[in-house]
């Protein structure tokens, strides 16, 4: 915990601030000083963290991976190039399994869904205070480290992925097959109305439980590793270690539930029901 | 957790590393893991012909040697077979010079019998001639006798 002139509450809230850039009714442009400024700039405002730290750790990912894709080679791999290997192989058994077409989008889609989430998620285990520490003393106020706990990142990747659902049906179908689904299914022409409802929520279901799932799992993690931070230092480790080692699991979990729900939307899009 | 713009700014990085890595990074990486398959799968493939050539081989060198005793014991037995015919020819010509000069020499001494038989002969009839003579006292008529002459020399 920082210091003693702040409350529980306000250095949670702290926490879960997102460095906000945009512009102010009544300050104009400029960085959001409060939780409340930053809710007051609507839609036509950005969260430069989360913008920040999900680009470079994206920008790690290609970067690494592409370091190993150009000095590659089909005798003994290094060190590298194995664990990418490794990656690619778990990617690409969970796509054939899963998926069954020919598409040259899907593996590498997967593949970054997986890569680039579970390093999002990673951020997690940074101690909490650390960066936004940092941050602190160079003059930025707000610092949250985890893109994947700002329901932007999630929703931004959740509506990408519906996005290629929408394309996939109706390229796959058709127009008119992809509306006939929506309308004559599950329970015939006479039931339309029926049909169209129950079709359309479960299909905006998709991305939605996409981005909540990831989303609500982070937060609360997240929202733990803040709790925990308000006990005494000397007691912190007791319920941040097992916290941490478990969240080794969600993470990781969680990188690969998108991948493969992805992976199982795509497919479904790809096939007549 | 306030919707805004970081949503769009999300999927566009999100679209421009899916891009990335479909172009860049998933092509070259899977092209070496097949490649590397089929290495793989060449190696143990040249391995076991390998293997099969040597049993091949092995077998083949068994019946080399097997062959190559055989044929030696043939060539043996052949020089043996040679070996005791040439002492038999060479025993069989022994045995026919022998012969030969055995025959030789029974005519020469057969010769000299008659030779010498000849001669006595001849010499008895001269003795018996001139014993003939001494007796008589007389010279016999040589031409008038010589057929008695002669026949006593022959019944001799």
């Amino acid at each position: 915990m920082a210091s003693g002139t702040v409350t529980s509450s306000e250095y949670i809230s702290h926490h879960l601030t997102n460095l906000t850039f945009g512009s102010h009714p009544e300050h104009g442009l400029g960085f959001a000083q409060t939780a409340v400024e930053a809710a007051e700039m609507g839609f036509w405002a950005i969260n430069v963290d989360t913008m920040l730290w999900s680009i470079g750790l994206g920008v790690l990912f290609t970067w690494l991976f592409s370091k190993v894709a150009k000095s590659v080679t089909a005798g003994v791999p290094g060190n590298t190039q194995n664990f990418v290997e490794t990656l690619i192989e778990f990617v690409e058994d969970n796509v054939n399994s899963i998926f069954h077409h020919k598409n040259a989008l899907i593996a590498p889609l997967a593949l970054t869904i997986f890569v680039w989430i579970f390093l999002m998620n990673t951020m997690d285990l940074i101690p909490v205070d650390w960066i936004p520490y940092i941050a602190g003393q160079m003059g930025i106020h707000f610092m949250k480290v985890v893109p994947t706990t700002d329901i932007n990142a999630t929703m931004g990747m959740a509506l990408s992925v519906f996005g290629l659902i929408l394309y996939y049906s109706i390229k796959m179908k058709g127009l008119g097959g992809f509306l006939g689904e929506l309308a004559f299914q599950p329970l015939g022409k006479w039931m339309l109305p029926f049909n169209l409802f129950l079709e359309i929520v479960g299909l905006l279901a998709k991305p939605i439980s996409l981005a909540l799932r990831l989303f609500g799992n982070m937060y609360a993690g997240e929202m733990i590793f803040i709790l925990i931070a308000l006990l005494p230092f000397w007691v912190q480790w007791v319920l941040s270690v097992p916290w941490a080692i478990f969240h080794i699991l969600v993470i990781t979990l969680q990188a690969f539930i998108f991948m493969v729900l992805t992976i199982v939307y795509m497919a479904m899009a790809h096939e007549e029901h | 957790m306030n919707i805004n713009l970081t949503i769009i700014g999300q999927a566009i990085a999100f679209a421009i590393f899916v891009m990335f890595c479909m172009k860049y990074v998933w092509p070259p990486i899977t092209g070496a893991l097949a490649e590397r398959k089929k290495k793989i799968a060449e190696g143990l493939d040249a391995a076991e012909r390998a293997q099969r050539d040597l049993i091949l081989a092995q077998e083949k060198a068994v019946e080399n040697m097997r062959e190559s005793k055989e044929q030696a014991a043939a060539i043996i037995e052949q020089a043996n077979k040679r070996a005791s015919q040439l002492v038999d020819e060479a025993k069989e010509q022994a045995r026919v010079e022998a012969d030969r000069i055995k025959t030789a020499a029974q005519a020469e001494i057969e010769q000299d019998v008659n030779r010498a038989k000849e001669t006595l002969r001849k010499q008895v009839a001269a003795l018996v001639v001139a014993g003939a003579e001494k007796i008589l006292e007389r010279s016999v008529d040589q031409a008038a006798h010589a057929q008695l002459v002669d026949k006593l020399a022959a019944e001799l």
